[in-house]
């Protein structure tokens, strides 16, 4: 009887073996799949030229992707500089001062917040972003926008990750034992001395791990940004002008420019660039995240 | 006793979300002498504890009433700067908790906190406090390591020597030997008896041999009551509540 048993036990590993490794063959698939579709484009121009040359056009057989990999460096990058110190801000807030009526109410209304479709967020970045950009913002510093621009692509971006990021940060934040809490002020320090000096710095690991997880989907994010950034394709001089970030430049055009030579390998390509980055990101992260933990450690 | 009383407590009763974990205290606690708190668990011992350098109020729900006074102050009274008070008093947790930094920061963390900048006054300190905790001739040699790298008997011994370098009067210690290994333990216990020379030092143990060996004075608690409390002596040889004797003959525990 125990032969029967312990053969099933075996099955079942081994059928979890199989789901697990489907899971992750998914990721080699896909960046073969994106490699062999974009080998045409890849011929006729050279790697160099397409990721450093900014000349994106088409009909001319030119495939210069430097514009859209700034946009979304652009794009990314400024929404991380809005929503880290308020992320970071509000997840102390709620985890170390908040009472805890607070804290109850204000974790449905952030699920809220992270479940809304993305292109509601497009529509209220153009209803109220675009706006601002354009009147308020821009004509501050003597320009003019159009307000469909990198800092309101941005904006509405940063609003979208904030929820990701609190939450991970607030839960980082309680897995911090109270006795190093206790430790720290019964030797007189006050609230914000031990917040900043002892539960920043053995939260730090977990925060950055945080906005990792909120910035990786940043950089994927395409629809509500499509919608604010204005897809003019050059390169970003400042972030009140438009940009084009890949995610949009794929989604724009997929299907609907296909009888252009080489276009959709070159859009099969920009999904590639786009999965290297994210990659990228990622593994730059994970070199800090240790490098901090073995000095921690 | 009046004049020798360094923490005296009156009428504290303390409830958790309106369940009373201790019921209306009163006790004085002898300057300079090992104070030793003990009874079952969660009779509300370590409450006790913490509500002496008011880290219970950093919790939700708390709601104290009574007086704490030390050296005849009432630490509770709005007059009273909250940071001076945890000064005045070195917590020794269960486990111990060294900050995430170096050894040497640790020790440090107290003094600069409080102003203290120069680096030679700082070192001086941590040479110090390190002795005195006997842990200066294992560390020397590392200080500027993790503290996290220490043993847990090291990493005690250096909670102690963290909470002395803010020059506390009081040590409080909530089982500060609980997770440690005998040998630890011991050490901890001949650093006690060392220190209350200079210090008047409150445990709360749940063992009863290391009160005896270690108390001069002895507070029973039991279900967030003050039982009993007196010289370590007659709480052990000639208690003077049936509960007390039973808890100490190990009737009920």
């Amino acid at each position: 009887m125990a032969g029967k048993r312990s053969i099933r036990d075996a099955r079942a590993g081994r059928l979890m073996f199989f789901m697990t490794s489907a899971c992750a063959l998914i990721v080699v698939f896909m960046a073969a799949g994106l490699l062999i579709k974009s080998f045409p484009v890849l011929r006729a121009n050279s790697p160099a030229q397409i990721l450093f040359s900014d000349s994106w056009s088409p009909l001319k057989g030119e495939f210069g992707m430097l514009a859209f990999i700034a946009g979304t460096v652009w794009v990314t990058g400024l929404s991380a500089l809005i929503a880290m110190p308020v992320s970071l801000f509000s997840a102390i807030y709620l985890s170390e001062y908040a009472p805890s009526w607070l804290r109850k109410i204000s974790r449905p209304f952030m699920d809220v917040l992270a479940g809304i479709p993305s292109v509601v967020f497009g529509v209220w970045g153009i209803l109220i972003i675009v706006p601002l950009v354009r009147d308020c913002i821009a004509p501050f510093f003597g320009v003019y926008s159009s307000g469909y621009s990198i800092l309101a692509a941005s904006i509405v971006l940063a609003v979208m990750v904030f929820p990701i990021i609190i939450q991970i940060t607030i839960e980082v934040f309680h897995s911090i034992p109270g006795e190093l809490r206790d430790a720290s002020l019964s030797l007189g320090a006050t609230k914000w001395q031990t917040i900043k000096l002892v539960l920043l710095r053995k939260a730090l690991p977990g925060i950055i791990a945080a906005n990792v997880l909120g910035f990786s989907r940043a950089f994927g994010e395409t629809m509500a940004v499509l919608m604010v950034a204005g897809n003019i394709p050059a390169i970003p001089h400042s972030p009140l002008d438009a940009g084009y970030p890949l995610p949009a430049l794929i989604a724009n055009n997929y299907g609907e420019m296909l009888s252009i030579p080489l276009y959709d390998s070159a859009l099969m390509l920009a999904a590639l660039v786009l999965f290297l980055i994210v990659i990228m990101f990622n593994l730059l992260s994970r070199y800090i995240l240790s490098r901090i933990n073995l000095r921690a450690a | 006793m009046k004049e020798t009383s360094h923490l005296r407590t009156e009428n504290l009763t303390v409830s958790y979300g309106g369940a009373e974990a201790l019921k209306n205290i009163n006790v004085e606690i002898p300057e300079k002498q090992i104070t030793a708190i003990i009874g079952p668990s969660g009779c509300g011992k370590s409450t006790l504890l913490k509500s002496f350098n008011r880290l219970l109020e950093e919790n939700d729900g708390v709601k104290i009433s009574g007086r704490v006074l030390v050296d005849g102050a009432d630490i509770y009274s709005d007059s009273e700067d909250i940071t001076c008070i945890r000064k005045k008093m070195g917590l020794l947790s269960q486990r111990p908790y060294p900050l995430p930094m170096s050894i040497y920061d640790n020790i440090a963390f107290g003094p600069r906190i409080h102003g203290m900048k120069k680096k030679a006054g700082l070192d001086r300190l941590v040479e110090k406090y390190l002795s005195l905790a006997g842990l200066w001739d294992e560390v020397k040699d590392r200080l500027n390591e993790p503290a996290s790298r220490l043993s847990i008997g090291q990493q005690q011994r250096l909670c102690l020597a963290r909470g002395l370098a803010v020059e506390p009067e009081i040590i409080l210690a909530d089982e500060p030997t609980s997770a440690l290994d005998p040998k630890s333990s011991q050490k901890i216990e001949e650093e006690f008896k060392k220190l209350k020379s200079d210090y008047t030092i409150i445990i709360v143990t749940h063992i009863l041999r290391q009160a005896r060996r270690l108390a001069d004075y002895v507070l029973f608690i039991y279900l967030g009551e003050l039982i009993e409390h007196g010289p370590s002596r007659q709480i052990f040889e000639s208690p003077r509540e049936q509960v007390t004797r039973e808890y100490i003959q190990g009737v009920i525990s």
